[in-house]
């Protein structure tokens, strides 16, 4: 009997060996194992045993099914790999084919820059607030301790409606609705459209974008004002930005400033970007007149603030390094597609 | 305002620095300086040198040989220019030297021009001798210079020494922009001033004494201010014997730095002390004031003026006018008059230094058109003490430079001067406004730099009068932040009570619109706000529409710029046609952008500022890609229920078959559809474009972020599928409502998989197919469920002609 298990057994090893396709090693398993295979057979052989040697016999025929099994079990698994194998082969693609792209459109460059700013402020806590683009004189130049007859108002070449409403020339008009709201602390930003009778060219457009900030507190000094506005600038335009602020006028802020940003291009050294003075002019800011406080019913012995303005455009500009602002304007979807 | 460094160095004599340190250091103190040009840039090696013989060239007759005397040795120039003889002495630049530019004057090279030793037609050159223009110079600055040639010094110079130092040109001319709160540097002594204190230097301005002549002024003139609102101060002084002749080469020079044009000495010293004491200054020959009396007053509406540029002014009754006993003599701070004008036969001139309402004189100037360098600086609101001590500066230089003799006095009328400001000194206010911890006592070392008066008394500072724009504590603590240095300032942030950072929900959702359309492919375009009032016959607006109630703007840029937007559609359909005539193939834009809804005309409240969401494009796409455009938006902003679509949208500029009203809720939200041909044409767009506008307040009561979880279904669905012949005019959105309306709670979806037009359907009907879903939240639905629900759903539609196809 033992003879003939090992029979078995090298017949069905010998199958498997020649075994070329998964169906004849099925075969094999069938023939060998199945129901009518060859070892179910033997099986059947067992009454005819004695029945001390039959534990023994079971086993020896239980350890050749085992080791046919295992043998089977490996051959399939190699002959499955080799199939994949065959079919991957098949399947191989040019990847550099075209892609299938969705077209996704594109974010203005302005509004990139916007939510860029956006996104700085509100991590340190400013809620972003909207304002009227058609104004009150109050708003856009009373308020801002700009009366009728100061100088200022015709710098700003505004846009005049009837009566006393206007084109709002600045952001700075919605500094003067919070802060009539009459809700303290302030931390806002506003950005917006303005306007200005600036004919248009490479550098001017008479409809463009601000960002306000403004912040009121007890205790707010210059020195916050620097600190914050350094921290936004490092956010905006990297890590190793440096600022410097000069001192300059705007008749709702004293004192008042200019802040530059170390060039992004060249690190400060001088390039022609910044047409070789290593810094560029980024926005007017200072501490909020006590009169504009005053004004809006804020008590300035209680309170102080600093006000900041930005020019978006001239962020937008400037960091994708655009030099003609008409492309903002003009819709062309080759310029959109470039952001 | 441009000054040359030298005249600065004048009055801040231990100033030592470079130039760019200059510059930095006055900018950080709040004097801007814009830039600055190097008189002498690529000015190298040149002399002066003294021609001693000239010879004519052997082979050209148009050129000569010198010998010229450089003091080291005699060396052998060859020339062309037309104007030097024997004895002249001309700056002569040295081989291996450079000049700045060539003898034409046109625009001077970066790097100058280098020159060397060589032959000219065979004969040896060893240098060249100097134009003006080749100075990088021209004769507005050294009027002196002959219109063709080389520069022949009239004065006595040394051979041998350098002829750029002779020329005045070893200096600096730097660029600043003042800022409007700071009249007082508008001249050089107030920027000379805040230099000395920028460096911390003395500062010693010019000592003013004039030598009189003893005659009384009151002999030749009086003056009589009718409206002293307009004219707070007006000096008057009287210069005798006046000998017109040119002014010395020092005036002259600091003059061209500053960019005026050196004429004669009367006029470069009034110019002069205008530069100086940014006081504006008038001279009149005495002899054309009639009365030997100034008045001053308004004109009268309508009157006409002839100024000394030789036009007629337009005159009204807010103009301020300087007469005489008889008629008007000139335009108060703005330009004299030519009845009054100074000729080369002067004997006698009054000097006027007034100060003005600045707004008056502002507003004067634009109404009559004429905005002068005076004007400029009157306009700005001049401290009435500065005429006094300009107008005395003005009699001191006429005695000096030997033009004329002063007559004893001044007549001077003026009202109340203003007082002095006065405020305590509070060096913690200070402090904590800057967030520093300057010492008081460099507090009040800085306040005596800038003529900041400290009364230890008193505790109080007073402020001196030429700064008007120190009015209050925060105007003092900016001074002590300008010369701490607001580099020395610390920086930190805010503390106090933490606010948190938001984004309000009108926001977030233009957000949601703007990733939902750029995902969509639509880029994000920019349009202005005003446009020209012809686009709404470009969009075939009714003679009626509203939407032409427009604002318009009083003083516009021009009429395409004139009114605001009521419609956001021209801006887009520009921009496509932009994008189309560009030949750009597949174009998607999208703008959020307000439009102007005005309450009543003309405005006397505030518009409706309403944001419109529009969507535009052209070339792969159809209406129904627009559709989906919109409901992809609204299902981001939570709009899950039914979007109704209106084709009776009424909008003129979109095809009258292909446009719908976008209504949710029974609200109007927008609209969209397929461009009217006509309205294509307008545009020069010969392709179909699509476009859709939402109101974006109309669509924000109905958006929402709050989303909630609703289960996944347990029970199978089962899915009927109909399939119809439909008279041609019943849109699917018909069919749809009935399958709403008759679906029971069990309907679950339904879904539009086929429409035909064609062969096989009779003419006037078309064949469409739905696929109708059901489901229960809570069993496994039953045919008799189905079948009853599908019943109803077909009796409704039979009732509107529809046949089922089996």
């Amino acid at each position: 009997m033992k003879e003939r298990l090992e029979q078995i057994k090298a017949e069905a090893l010998k199958q498997i060996e020649a075994s070329d396709a998964l169906e004849k090693l099925n075969e094999v398993r069938v023939n060998f194992l199945g129901k009518k295979g060859e070892l179910t057979a033997v099986m059947k052989g067992m009454k005819d045993i004695a029945p001390e040697d039959r534990p023994k016999f079971g086993q020896l025929v239980n350890e050749t099914r085992a080791e046919i099994e295992r043998v089977l079990e490996t051959s399939v698994k190699k002959m499955e790999r080799s199939v994949r194998e065959a079919k991957l082969k098949k399947e191989v693609i040019d990847v550099t084919l075209p892609a299938k792209k969705n077209n996704v459109g594109h974010r203005h460059p302005n509004t990139i820059a916007l939510e860029e700013v956006e996104r700085i402020f509100i991590g340190m806590g400013y809620e972003v607030v909207e304002g009227p683009e058609v104004e009150r004189d109050y708003y856009n130049f009373e308020a801002l301790n700009i009366p009728a007859d100061h100088p200022a108002k015709d710098e700003q070449d505004t846009f005049y409606i009837s009566g006393d409403i206007l084109l709002r020339t600045q952001t700075s008009s919605t500094q003067v609705h919070e802060m009539e709201k009459g809700k303290l602390p302030i931390r806002m930003i506003a950005p917006g459209r303005v306007f200005r009778s600036d004919e248009v060219d490479a550098t001017h457009s008479p409809s463009f974008h601000q960002i306000e900030g403004l912040v009121i507190d007890r205790n707010i000094t210059f020195a916050d004002l620097k600190g914050t506005l350094a921290q936004f600038a490092k956010e905006l335009f990297g890590e190793d930005t440096k600022v410097k602020f000069r001192p300059h006028h705007f008749p709702f802020t004293e004192p008042s400033a200019e802040m530059d940003v170390t060039c992004f291009k060249c690190g400060g050294t001088g390039c022609r970007f910044c047409k070789g003075e290593g810094w560029i002019e980024i926005l007017g800011c200072g501490m909020v007149h006590p009169h504009v406080l005053e004004m809006s019913g804020i008590d300035p012995e209680q309170y102080t603030g600093f006000a900041f303005g930005v020019g978006l455009e001239r962020i937008a500009l400037l960091k994708y390094e655009i030099d003609d602002m008409r492309l903002l304007y003009e819709n062309d979807i080759r310029f959109l597609k470039q952001f | 305002m441009n000054t040359a460094l030298s005249w600065i160095k004048a009055y801040v004599p231990d100033l030592k620095c470079t130039d760019q340190e200059y510059m930095d250091a006055m900018t950080l103190s709040g004097t801007k300086v814009e830039g600055y040009r190097r008189l002498d840039k690529n000015l190298e090696k040149i002399v002066v040198g003294q021609i001693e013989k000239i010879e004519k060239h052997p082979d050209a007759d148009k050129l000569i040989v010198c010998q010229v005397n450089i003091g080291s040795e005699v060396i052998q120039i060859v020339t062309g220019a037309p104007n030097v003889k024997e004895g002249d002495k001309v700056p002569v630049v040295l081989d291996g030297g450079k000049v700045a530019g060539g003898h034409d004057g046109g625009p001077l090279p970066e790097d100058g021009i280098a020159i060397k030793a060589g032959k000219l037609r065979g004969v040896e050159s060893n240098g060249m001798m100097c134009s003006i223009e080749e100075l990088g110079s021209d004769r507005n600055m050294y009027p002196e210079a002959p219109e063709m040639g080389i520069y022949v010094f009239k004065e006595d110079v040394e051979i041998g020494s350098d002829a750029i130092e002779a020329l005045g040109m070893r200096d600096t001319v730097f660029e600043y922009e003042v800022t409007s709160n700071r009249v007082d540097c508008y001249s050089v002594i107030g920027i000379a001033r805040e230099a000395a204190a920028t460096f911390r230097k003395p500062f010693c301005p010019p000592k003013v004494e004039v030598k009189e002549n003893g005659e009384k002024v009151e002999d030749y003139i009086s003056v009589e201010v009718q409206d002293k609102e307009l004219c707070p101060r007006y000096c008057a002084r009287v210069c005798t014997n006046i000998k017109i002749g040119p002014s010395p080469k020092w005036m002259q020079r600091r003059l061209a730095a500053s960019g005026i044009r050196p004429i004669n000495n009367l006029v470069d010293i009034t110019n002069y002390v205008m530069e100086e004491y940014g006081q504006p200054m008038h001279a009149f020959d005495l002899d054309t004031i009639a009365g030997h009396k100034i008045i001053v007053r308004r004109a009268k509406d309508g009157d006409v003026f002839r100024t000394l540029d030789g036009q007629d002014r337009k005159l009204d009754a807010d103009v301020l006018m300087i007469c005489d006993a008889e008629k008007e003599v000139g335009i108060a701070g703005i330009m004299g008059g030519e009845n009054s004008m100074i000729t080369d036969d002067v004997k006698t001139v009054l000097f006027e230094a007034a100060t003005f309402n600045g707004a008056n004189i502002r507003k004067s100037a634009k109404r009559i058109g004429l905005r002068t360098d005076a004007s400029g600086k009157f306009e700005k609101g001049l401290d009435p003490h500065n005429a006094e001590e300009a107008i005395n500066r003005a009699c001191q230089l006429i005695e000096e430079l030997g033009c004329g003799e002063v007559v004893s006095g001044m007549a001077d009328v003026h009202g109340d001067m203003k007082e002095k400001v006065v405020l305590p000194f509070e060096p913690d206010r200070y402090n904590k406004l800057l967030g520093t911890d300057v010492s008081k006592a460099e507090m009040l070392d800085i306040f005596k730099m800038i003529e900041v008066d400290y009364d230890p008394a008193a505790n109080t500072l007073t402020m001196p009068t030429f700064r008007q724009d120190l009015l209050r504590q925060c105007d003092i603590a900016e001074e002590v932040a300008r010369f701490y240095g607001y580099d020395k300032i610390p920086t930190t942030l805010p503390s106090g009570e933490a606010t948190a950072g938001k984004l309000p929900f009108k926001l977030r959702i233009e957000q949601k619109a703007r990733d939902i359309a750029e995902y969509c492919g639509f880029s994000q375009g920019m349009c202005y706000s005003f446009e020209s009032p012809k686009v709404f016959d470009k969009l075939l607006l009714d003679a009626d529409d509203p939407a032409r109630r427009a604002i318009t703007i009083a003083n516009p840029l021009g009429e395409d710029f004139s009114i605001m937007r009521t419609l956001p559609l021209n801006g887009m359909l520009t921009s496509l046609a932009t994008n189309y005539n560009r030949r750009n193939k597949e174009v998607r834009l999208y703008e959020l952008g307000n439009v102007y809804i005005p309450k009543a005309l003309p405005l006397t409240e505030l518009p409706d500022e309403r944001m419109q969401f529009t969507l535009g494009m052209y070339g792969n796409c159809d209406f129904f890609t627009m559709k989906g455009v919109v409901e992809e938006f609204f299902d981001s902003i939570g709009m899950k229920k039914k979007i109704t679509y209106d084709p009776k949208a009424g909008r003129n500029y979109l095809h009258p078959g292909r446009q719908a009203a976008i209504i949710y809720e029974g609200t109007l939200l927008g609209c969209l559809g397929e461009v009217h041909p006509e309205v294509c044409d307008n545009y020069n767009m010969k392709t179909r474009a699509y476009v859709a506008v939402l109101d974006m307040p109309s669509v924000l009561p109905y958006a929402t972020f709050e989303r909630k979880y609703e289960g996944i279904a347990k029970y199978p669905a089962v899915s009927r599928d109909i399939s119809m012949v439909v008279p041609k005019d019943i849109m699917v959105g018909q069919i749809e409502a009935v399958i709403e309306q008759r679906g029971g709670k069990i309907l679950e979806d339904y879904s539009l998989f086929d429409i035909y037009e064609g062969d096989q359907i009779r003419e006037g009907y078309k064949s469409v197919a739905y696929s109708i879903t059901f489901r229960a939240k809570d069993r496994t639905l039953e045919e008799a469920d189905i079948s009853g629900a599908m019943r109803k759903i077909l009796n409704g539609l039979e009732g509107m002609g529809i046949e089922l196809r089996s």
